[in-house]
């Protein structure tokens, strides 16, 4: 019996949330677009979470702060731009899309282009090999071993 | 040139691993301030207690003269570390050091002072969520800030000073922003 109540308790779990009731905002749209705006903003103290994850202070200050800017009206990108003002890109889990990021972005794909076009040249190169070498007839000499050498494998 | 062609993939591996051996030994707390070259951010802070009527952090303090802004609090360790050096520096008066008291109670930030010194030409509390310190995009506690005559902030030390980084670092900026 107990191992069925390990199994649900398995199956019921679910990820903590960092977010705290007191934090919440009332109105549940606009908790969950601060929801949805914490999940893509780094939390500074530890780096690989969002603020949206993470216990830290500072994250918590954060989703705080995310919570004014929404309540005071601003739109997503005006609460994102107000982080990134203060944070830089860095702030966000999602690299923006621009100069300094090209090679992030753009890199994977170039390299995977590159990859292709040297596979494609190697069989296309082998191909028009296999066509175009001249086939030289046997010499003399070379006739002459095959014969042989077929002669005995005749016995 | 067919032969170099196959030595390609051994330098693109050997560019990509000098690069990865150079990420190892950066610091990735380090992370660089979009704040340089721009002015304080528009703050008023209260003072800390028992520390005197006019002596809260306003934007304009940090006007007319070069300014160091340290963050601190009295829960902050590393802040610990860093305090003699900033009462050593404050008494010698070349730069006016200001203090932020960040997410503490400004009971305990006042009584912290008492306790280990008080560098500080003001100080301003600033409780939690911290928004004068998330203005300054700040990361962790002690940070610092060297701000100029303008009040545009001109350099950003993450962690605590020492006498390495005041004298190779911080110093030279100072001197060179009170020419």
């Amino acid at each position: 019996m107990k191992w069925i109540l390990g199994v649900l308790m398995m199956a019921l779990a679910t990820s903590a949330f960092a977010v705290n009731p007191d934090e919440m905002l009332k109105d549940p749209a606009q908790e969950h677009r601060a929801r949805e705006l914490g999940k893509d903003l780094r939390c500074l103290v530890c780096q690989n979470q969002s603020i949206d994850d993470s216990d830290a202070d500072l994250a918590k200050d954060l989703r705080v702060i995310v919570r004014e800017r929404i309540m005071a009206g601003d739109s997503d990108d005006q609460v994102r731009k107000f982080v990134v003002d203060r944070y830089g890109d860095y702030v966000l889990l999602t690299p923006p899309f621009k100069g300094t990021t090209l090679v992030l972005w753009v890199g994977p794909f170039v390299l995977f282009a590159g990859a292709l076009a040297v596979v494609f040249g190697f069989y296309r190169r082998r191909r028009a090999g296999d066509a175009a070498a001249p086939v030289t007839p046997l010499s003399a000499e070379e006739k002459r071993r095959l014969e042989k050498l077929l002669k005995e494998q005749g016995q | 040139m067919k032969r170099a062609l196959y030595l390609l993939p051994v330098a693109i591996f050997a560019a990509m691993a000098l690069l990865f051996v150079k990420g190892l030994t950066m610091d990735p707390k380090a992370i660089p301030s979009v704040l340089i070259d721009r002015p304080v951010p528009e703050m008023a802070l209260p003072p800390l207690p028992g520390r005197g009527e006019d002596t809260g952090l306003a934007t304009r303090d940090l006007k007319g003269r070069v300014s160091l802004v340290n963050i601190y609090g009295s829960w902050c360790i590393a802040c610990v570390q860093e305090h003699p050096y900033l009462m050593e520096y404050s008494k010698s008066g070349i730069v006016p050091i200001h203090g932020i008291d960040w997410r503490d109670d400004p009971v305990q930030g006042a009584a912290w002072l008492k306790k280990h010194g008080d560098p500080y030409d003001r100080v301003g509390v600033d409780p939690a969520p911290g928004r004068a310190a998330v203005d300054f995009g700040v990361t962790g506690a002690p940070e610092s800030f060297i701000v100029d005559k303008n009040g545009i902030i001109r350099y950003k030390h993450i962690g605590p000073i020492s006498p390495e980084v005041w004298n190779k670092t911080l110093l030279p900026i100072i001197r060179e922003l009170q020419k």
